[in-house]
């Protein structure tokens, strides 16, 4: 086991990938000699150069699309988008073209893509360098849709999503990057599909994934000390989801929050609340809370982004409502 | 690789092809009102020239990608008739098993990475094919197919730029009808000629009549030399035109009566056919020639109607997420 960052970790799956698979290779804006916006593909245009890593002109829209057109043709293209804001310039390729083509042609063609993309907020990059919107890709049957929240899980999904068949979304958070944990040096893979509980609690299940897990997990240190057991599931794949792990935990704990970092309305966390209602209903202690961010565009200065982006202390004052039954 | 010019035995056979083409869409109106067929259907009647001179140039080892009036160029780069009849009546044995139908006719074993229901939408997807084929060192082209309408879209622009920098096989094949659905060429564009957009990309922009079926070849020919000899890409614009409405529900307010019989006498099947005879063809082989493209898409016809449609389950298939 290595100590790691996630990036380090995100960039030795990568690297290890594109050793194994002489298919794989990386294509996006500023990739190669600058090294990526936040250098994690630097040292991988280092080892394999201009072929395997491409950097392309300013075009989301044709570099997601030409990755389209080369995996019909059996590569593996790793696109990057930089931040995820940055997408809504390529969503044909993403939704009508790599999310159908496999149902279109019944079963003809495969899309074995992965495209890179940052979400979140909190380096007070604003309105158009900090959104979290996972949810529209989660929508779209024939994606699949991940977000790892840990350096292990890093790595060992995007090696999952590189060997995968399909169109993987792969959502990295920008303050996860200088996050560090314990690494395996030998070849291993994170299934796509399947959450995980990041630590284990009696009395309320805190459903979250991505950057929000690093504050589920202070929360619930904190609540520990007054008797409060949160169990934190980080859901790691947002499509398709893992109902069966949520659905375990809650008739356990009888009581749910979810928790993201994108804003409320329409969120993942009404997805997984709906889902609830649906599997666990006759188990729940109080109705399920959920924390998101705020119904606004990111703002600039940073007492005023820090409004928007759900806190520890919201966390933790919520699981001791629900606890008491308020 | 192509030949540039063909002989006049070869043109027989792309005469055949015209025909099994118009005549499959010919069939479409009908299949509608009787109920067969359901949906949106887009007929290239009068730009068959196109079709089939581009795919005659290409090989079995080369691409095409496709655009919402694409059941020409996917007959012409080798889809079974039977199976494209099939899929255009939603039946399971369609080459899509009735999941895709008139707007998403492909099979990547042919070299049709597929129709396309947005337009623009294959000109990214053919840039990345042609990355494939040079990553891979493939002796292969790619040949992109959209319309006047889509020189319009942001993938036009950023596809002739990505393809041309970094020298990619890829023939941009540009079909302008003059119509981007109800839009006017002359209304849309500030220019006369798609073609000279070429040069802001740094390619070779080449214009050719697109229902004089030999010079389709010729120049698409010329344009597979450029691409396979590693000097990139080619916008290649045919002027041509398509004789119904932009789909079958069209009320063509937008052009005159007038209009459209003067382009129906440049018809690129009547002008084949008129050079054919010219050229020692026998009315007879030609007679003939015609009989046999009847009778192939009569078997087609025959084909999907007696065939199985998709069981309910089907639905659920070839989706993972």
């Amino acid at each position: 086991m290595t100590m790691m960052t996630q990036l380090e970790a995100i960039r030795c799956g990568l690297s290890e990938e594109m050793r194994r698979d002489s298919s794989v290779f990386i294509i996006g804006e500023d990739v190669g000699l600058y090294g990526g916006v936040f250098g994690l593909t630097g040292p991988i245009w280092k080892e394999f150069g201009d072929d395997r890593v491409m950097d392309t002109p300013i075009s989301e829209l044709t570099i997601v699309g030409a990755g389209v057109g080369a995996a019909m043709l059996g590569l593996r293209p790793v696109v990057e988008i930089m931040f995820m804001d940055f997408i809504t310039l390529a969503m044909d390729p993403i939704v009508n073209q790599a999310a159908k083509l496999r149902y279109m042609t019944g079963g003809k063609v495969k899309v074995p893509m992965v495209i890179r993309m940052l979400s979140g907020g909190g380096l007070s990059v604003s309105a158009q360098h900090s959104q979290s919107i996972e949810a529209w890709f989660a929508h779209i049957p024939g994606l699949k849709v991940v977000a790892p929240a840990t350096a292990y899980d890093g790595k060992g999904l995007i090696k999952s999503a590189i060997r995968d068949d399909n169109t993987v979304i792969f959502i990295e958070h920008k303050l996860l990057y200088k996050t560090s944990d314990e690494v395996p040096d030998d070849d291993y893979t994170v299934p796509i599909g399947k959450a995980d509980i990041k630590r284990v609690g009696k009395d309320i299940s805190l459903i979250t994934y991505s950057g929000m897990l690093p504050k589920a997990l202070a929360a619930a240190h904190e609540l520990s000390e007054e008797g409060i057991e949160l169990e934190v599931i980080d859901l790691r794949t947002l499509r398709p989801l893992d109902s069966a792990t949520i659905m375990e935990s809650v008739r356990r704990t009888g009581k749910a929050i979810v928790l993201h970092e994108a804003p409320l309305s329409v969120g993942i966390g009404a997805e997984v609340s709906a889902l609830i209602m649906e599997g666990a209903f006759d188990y729940l202690d109080a109705p399920v809370v959920r924390i998101a961010g705020k119904e606004v565009p990111s703002p600039y200065n940073d007492t005023l982004e820090a409004q928007i982006i759900p806190t520890v202390e919201q966390i933790v004052t919520a699981a001791r409502k629900l606890r008491n039954g308020m | 690789m192509g030949k540039k010019s063909l002989s006049t035995e070869e043109l027989v056979p792309l005469y055949k092809k015209m025909l099994e083409i118009r005549t499959l869409e010919l069939l479409i109106k009908p299949l509608i009102r009787e109920g067969l067929m359901r949906g949106f259907s887009h007929q290239s009647v009068g730009q068959e020239g196109v079709a089939v001179g581009v795919c005659s140039a290409l090989s079995d080892r080369d691409y095409i990608t496709s655009n919402h009036r694409g059941h020409g160029h996917v007959v012409a780069k080798g889809a079974d008739l039977k199976r494209v009849m099939a899929e255009l009546l939603g039946r399971a044995t369609g080459c899509c098993g009735g999941k895709g139908g008139s707007m998403h006719i492909a099979d990547p074993s042919l070299g049709i990475l597929g129709a396309n229901g947005i337009v623009g939408a294959g000109m990214p997807i053919a840039v990345g094919a042609a990355l494939a084929v040079k990553k891979q060192g493939l002796d292969s082209v790619v040949a992109c197919f959209f319309g006047d309408g889509a020189a319009n879209e942001g993938s036009f622009h950023e596809s002739l730029n990505l393809a041309a920098v970094w020298r990619l096989p890829v023939l941009f094949i540009c079909e302008n009808n003059l119509y981007g659905m109800s839009g006017p060429a002359k209304k849309m564009l500030p220019i006369k000629d798609i073609a000279i957009r070429a040069k802001g990309y740094g390619m070779p922009g080449i214009i050719g009549d697109g229902n004089d079926i030999e010079e389709v070849h010729k120049l698409t020919a010329e344009a597979i030399a450029r691409a396979k000899s590693g000097r990139g890409p080619s916008l290649l614009e045919f002027k041509t035109y398509r004789w119904f409405g932009h789909s079958v529900n069209d009320a063509e307010a937008y052009r005159t009566r007038e209009e459209v019989e003067e382009w129906k006498k440049l018809c690129p099947i009547h002008r084949l056919r008129d050079k054919l005879l010219t050229r020692g063809i026998t009315q007879e082989t030609i007679e003939h020639v015609e009989s046999e493209a009847n009778a192939a898409v009569e078997e087609a016809l025959e084909y999907a109607k007696s065939s199985p449609k998709p069981e309910p389950e089907a639905a659920f298939r070839d989706v993972y997420a």
